[in-house]
């Protein structure tokens, strides 16, 4: 239950701000998230996802820093 | 798939076990908070990708391994509650108490029902006014969000039928019950990615500055927990210690402004009492007074009393690091995946399921 998923937002819905949702892709699982966490988050962002809600946008950039420095495969 | 392939290329695998190897003239003991991690460790057997100086002893971070029985009874008694519709995440089903479990409650009738999240739980309250639903809210500040967003909006709707049976947990607390444990071996820490996404790190300077530990926040994929590995060491190699953060792409040093501060507006730090650490100041979040309308324990209290035994489980020894789950005399014979002695061998993500399910002698 504690994993947290990394999944890109396909579309939004913006409601109330406590049920701003939005339709995101894990990989070829599409599901419900809650997204009232991520407010700058928009279409086509990274969000990582944990019990249906999204804790954090992740930071293509960021990652990207890692991966060229430790010589993996770039995303 | 974005954001987690990239994380596991065995070309950065390899050149970040030559960095750690090439760092390291010392042994080192480094724990790993979360459970995630010691599960990905085993599962990919990072640990022997390691120097052999270097021992990576496996935390508390398994929510469901830390609850302490008297709560999984008071659980246990509210799902048996004609009236209740009991929602819980699936880990939890199968956790041992004193006298039962969840998946016997319901086999004798109980409405017992897993959920993916919180508010799946209160939607079955709005889809249910005439029955009392229970949210079995346990997990770290990971998860905790999830329980205020429930719960704030339950209070929105005015659904009176939802509560939450709150035992969330707060891992700086329990970094420094562990670093107090008298024969403590932990030199440095692999903090949680996702504990840290939700809170920042500034929660762990002092813990870092006054046990001279690095505390190095850590994702969850193989290349995430070597590099957490390498920082940590070359740390220790250089004689500093201070907070680390090599999970950049999800962690922002205040953490997540919104989730907090809804947090904040639910819940308050409280003394909780954790399976294998027992009860530790502040390291609970609990309902504050405004929310105690949605409090499952005052709803249908008695309150939960510590209860003492624990059977021949050396759980809390594994929990803290001082034993790992092989010497555990129970360990594959009386206590497996199917009939669990303990919540380390429930929850996947538990050490001793972790162990059991990668590192067990297979038949020839
Ligand atoms: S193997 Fe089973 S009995 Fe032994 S410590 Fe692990 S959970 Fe407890």
């Amino acid at each position: 239950m504690c994993l947290a998923v990394p999944g890109c937002i396909l579309s939004i819905t913006d409601a109330t701000p406590l049920t701003r949702r939005g339709l995101v892709d894990f990989g070829g699982v599409r599901k419900e998230v809650n997204l009232a966490f991520v407010p700058e988050a928009v279409v086509g962002d990274y969000v990582l996802a944990h019990v249906g809600l999204a804790i954090s946008r992740l930071d293509a950039d960021a990652a990207a820093r890692v991966i060229a420095e430790l010589g993996g495969t770039p995303p | 798939m974005k954001f987690v392939d990239e994380f596991r290329s065995p070309a950065a695998v390899a050149a970040l076990a030559r960095t750690i190897a090439s760092r390291c003239t010392r042994p080192w003991t480094l724990m790993e908070v979360c459970g995630g991690q010691t599960h990905a460790i085993v599962r990919h057997g990072l640990d022997a990708l390691l120097p052999s100086g270097v021992e990576l002893i496996h935390g508390p971070g398994c929510p469901v391994c830390v609850t302490p029985a008297e709560v999984l009874d008071l659980a246990h008694r509210i799902a048996a509650r004609p009236e209740v519709v009991f929602c819980t995440f699936a880990d939890m089903l199968r956790v041992p108490g004193s006298a039962t479990d969840l998946f016997t409650v319901k086999s004798a009738g109980g409405d017992v029902r897993t959920v993916l999240s919180p508010l799946d739980a209160l939607a079955v309250a709005a889809r249910h006014p005439d029955r009392e639903v229970v949210f079995f809210a346990v997990g770290f500040e990971t998860t905790a969000p999830a329980t205020a967003l429930a719960v704030a909006e339950a209070r929105q709707r005015g659904l009176g039928n939802f509560s939450v049976l709150v035992t969330h947990v707060r891992v700086p607390p329990a970094l420094t019950a562990i670093l107090r444990e008298p024969g403590n071996r932990v030199q440095g820490f692999l903090a949680a990615g996702h504990v840290c996404a939700v809170m920042g790190t500034a929660e762990y300077d002092a813990i870092a500055r006054d046990f001279g530990v690095p505390i190095v926040v850590t994702g969850f994929e193989p290349v995430d927990i070597l590099d957490g590995i390498a920082r940590c060491i070359g740390q220790l190699e250089a004689g500093r210690a201070e907070v680390e953060n090599a999970y950049e792409r999800a962690v922002r040093r205040d953490g997540n402004a919104h989730a907090r501060a809804l947090m904040r507006a639910v819940f308050e730090p409280g003394e909780r009492r954790w399976r294998g650490l027992g009860s530790i100041p502040e390291s609970g979040l609990v309902l504050r007074r405004e929310y105690a309308q949605f409090d499952a324990e005052l709803r249908f209290g008695p309150p939960a009393a510590a209860t003492a035994t624990e059977g021949p489980c050396i759980s809390g020894a594994v929990l803290t690091g001082q034993r790992k789950p092989t010497d555990c005399p129970a360990f594959g014979t009386r206590c497996t995946p199917e009939h669990p002695l303990g919540a380390t061998m429930v929850s996947s993500e538990g050490a001793c399921a972790a162990y059991h399910r990668y590192r067990l002698p297979q038949p020839a």
